[in-house]
């Protein structure tokens, strides 16, 4: 390879590990943005919706990416289940609490995962999707460029939501100031609940096109999240652009120096981008 | 009258006293062995209690093998009294490791301690031996730490993390000589923990020794979310061989990248760890095939060596599983503590101290390819504990190296993705 295929290559790999870091971003943008709150299980979110990905292919042999729509069902209805039960309680408390609430919430949900499922480490054999094509001399892992295309169609899916729809503007709405949404009868309850059945779904989509080549096991939530945490801060907090921007910056920065640098010194160069952002640009670069 | 009958009594008293532990019989040696038998690597720790079971199944009853203290009932010299291994909990943690040694001691008396799989709880536990005075074998833990502390009382059986480089660049000269080829460079990779570090500084001072040139070392992050970078440094530094020192999750992911980058050196040779976990095969199967690892033991050595196959099939028909190299050190741990306490005749700590100093058991006596069991006078380390190399196949791991244990020839150099 050349030098210039190599910085490609580099890019490229970037572009999408930063893509798979938005999967996981563009949930807890969700939340932040219409409810003002962190929720630090979504990574454990995502978990669950691999491990459902991976027992429906045990069970009934279906790939990953055609069992979506029934994952991404399933942890909508968790992620209201959620709400209703857990979040619900909290919304109106200080923000302390919903920290320690979700945060506890991850700890029990990677808990539960080792006690049903074990901590071996599952794969799914034999998907649809496999292989690696040369663009010029420039390798691109088919699954991983498909988390990389799902990433962009949902952030998109879920912008124009958010934008264009009656549903979305009372997420917006609600999340601009509650009281006066609920005066012009909105019913803030649902929209909360249905935002946080959404930013699951999500990670439910995220978890099946990840489950095609990434590894299975309860802790892979926390793998992901602090990335997902950082590309959130640095887009701007509950800007679903800025999530996916941010995710894809953050992608960049790790793969770049990590080849031209060092390995060791790749999480310094993407946390370092973030510093100095936020010290410039206190609300990151896409917010309010 | 009363004085004197009262003298008389006390006198015989001191005297029933002070001679009847002389007299009194042992019935059963109690050796405590310390090992995680809840939380993360509570599996891995009952399977080592089931290999010292194994082992006091054989020292205690007659068995028709032909194996030491297999046609003999319990420890001859202590009047056939009977071993008996009690498990402690460590739960993989150092400070509940050290106050389960300092319990068992105070509690049940043991004879010896032994464990505890985790470096970091065999480093405390054997402390607490220390200063109680109480021998304390380790069969398992490989950091070199262990033993270059100078403690009196601490032996340990299993050979050391330097033993498996050093046999990793042996195994690299033997096969170039085998096969014509030459090995220049190499790239050293390692996780970030205590693990991959020492394993790294070793690794590099070797090579530098041997003439190999270094012409790629790489740290990464344990846990790693994506190698890509990594792995396309590797790819641009082109070396002969790859070391790697990784846990099981990066294993996996390095093995995904290479094939995504469609990369392959001639060799890459693990470090036990991930390169050794079952899940490795299990999660990317044939893409695992022709991986070397340096490896305490395989199944396989059981075509060279008959009573490998027996002891293997014993443990088998108990757990359900075949032994792993774990467990066949504990195995061999347990038969040179009955050693040791066989020659000592008493259950002295001074006495089984002295003993263990003077084991001198021949490798045909154990189920693991070392030349025997010898421990230096000064580290206490065993002097003849030895690694095997395995290479990946169908499935399993099968011995290449050393030669005359190899039940494979080894494939060298490697075919790249697009040739299988």
């Amino acid at each position: 390879m050349n030098p210039f295929q190599v910085l490609i290559q580099t890019i490229v790999n970037g572009l999408l590990l930063g893509s798979i870091i938005a999967l996981v971003a563009i949930g807890i943008a969700i939340i932040r943005g219409v409810m003002d709150m962190v929720n630090f299980a979504q990574g454990e979110f995502l978990m669950l919706g691999m491990y459902a990905s991976y027992w429906i292919n045990v069970k009934w042999n279906l790939d990953p990416l055609v069992s979506a729509p029934i994952t991404i069902a399933l942890m909508f209805i968790l992620g209201v289940i959620v709400y209703k039960v857990l979040i619900a309680r909290v919304i109106e408390a200080p923000m302390l609490a919903q920290m320690l609430l979700t945060f506890g919430l991850s700890i029990v949900l990677v808990n539960v995962g080792l006690f049903l499922w074990g901590s071996q480490f599952k794969t799914i054999p034999n998907v649809l999707v496999k292989g690696t094509i040369s663009i010029g001399g420039v390798m691109v892992s088919l699954n991983a460029l498909v988390p990389a295309l799902v990433s962009l169609l949902m952030a998109g899916a879920v912008y124009w939501f958010l934008m264009k729809t009656r549903m979305g503007r009372a997420f917006q709405a609600t999340s601009m100031n509650k009281k006066a949404a609920a005066l012009v009868g909105i019913d803030t309850q649902t929209v909360y609940a249905l935002a946080f059945g959404l930013a699951a779904a999500c990670a439910g989509l995220a978890g099946s096109v990840l489950s095609i080549s990434y590894y299975i096991f309860p802790g892979v939530g926390s793998v992901f999240n602090l990335y997902a945490f950082v590309a959130v801060c640095l887009g701007g907090f509950g800007s679903i652009p800025g999530a996916f921007i941010g995710g894809l910056m953050i992608g960049v920065s790790d793969s770049l120096a990590g080849f031209y640098i060092s390995a060791a010194f790749k999480y310094v160069v993407a946390f370092g981008i973030y510093l100095v952002t936020v010290i410039f640009k206190p609300k990151g670069l896409f917010g309010w | 009258m009363s004085r004197i009958l009262k003298a008389i009594i006390l006198c015989s008293v001191a005297l029933v006293l002070l001679v009847s532990p002389a007299y009194s019989k042992v019935d059963v040696v109690k050796i405590g062995v310390i090992y995680p038998l809840t939380g993360t690597s509570a599996s891995t720790g009952n399977d080592y209690v089931a290999a010292y079971q194994l082992a006091a199944d054989i020292i205690n009853n007659v068995t028709n093998i032909d194996f030491p203290f297999a046609k003999t009932v319990g420890i001859p010299s202590l009047g056939n009294a009977k071993i008996e291994f009690v498990p402690a909990d460590s739960q993989g943690n150092a400070e509940v490791g050290k106050a389960e040694a300092e319990r068992l001691i105070t509690t049940i008396k043991p004879a010896a301690l032994m464990g505890c799989h985790h470096s970091a709880v065999t480093k405390t536990a054997s402390q607490a031996a220390e200063q109680y005075g109480i021998p304390f074998l380790c069969p398992d833990s490989t950091s070199p730490a262990l033993t270059e502390r100078g403690y009196e009382y601490f032996f340990r059986s299993g050979p050391t993390d330097n033993t498996f480089i050093e046999d990793a660049f042996q195994f690299i000269a033997d096969v170039d000589k085998a096969k014509g080829t030459k090995t220049q460079t190499v790239a050293l990779v390692s996780e970030d923990t205590e693990f991959g570090k020492n394993i790294l500084n070793v690794e590099k001072d070797l090579a530098n020794k041997l003439g190999y040139k270094i012409v790629e070392t790489i740290t990464f992050a344990n846990n790693s979310t994506n190698l890509s970078s990594e792995v396309l440094r590797l790819k641009q530094a082109n070396p002969d061989v790859i070391f790697m020192a990784a846990y099981t999750s990066d294993t996996i992911l390095f093995m995904k990248t290479f094939k995504e980058q469609r990369y392959y050196p001639r060799a890459i040779i693990g470090q036990r760890a991930g390169f050794i976990a079952p899940e490795l095969f299990q999660t990317i199967g044939k893409d695992a095939d022709y991986l070397f690892t340096t490896n305490v033991w395989a199944a396989d050595l059981g075509v060279a060596r008959p009573i490998v196959k027996t002891i293997n099939d014993m443990y088998k028909k108990k757990t359900g599983k075949d032994l792993t190299g774990d467990y066949a050190r504990a195995f061999t741990g347990a038969f040179v503590m009955a050693d040791a306490i066989n020659r000592a005749g008493s259950l002295d700590p001074e006495a089984i101290k002295k003993a263990l100093l003077e084991t001198n058991l021949p490798g045909k006596d154990l189920i693991v390819p070392w030349e025997g069991v010898k421990f230096d006078q000064k580290t206490h380390q065993n002097m003849y504990g030895k690694t095997i190399i395995t290479q990946f196949s169908n499935g399993s791991y099968k011995t290449v190296w050393p030669l005359n244990l190899a039940s494979t020839p080894v494939v060298w150099p490697v075919p790249g993705w697009d040739k299988r």
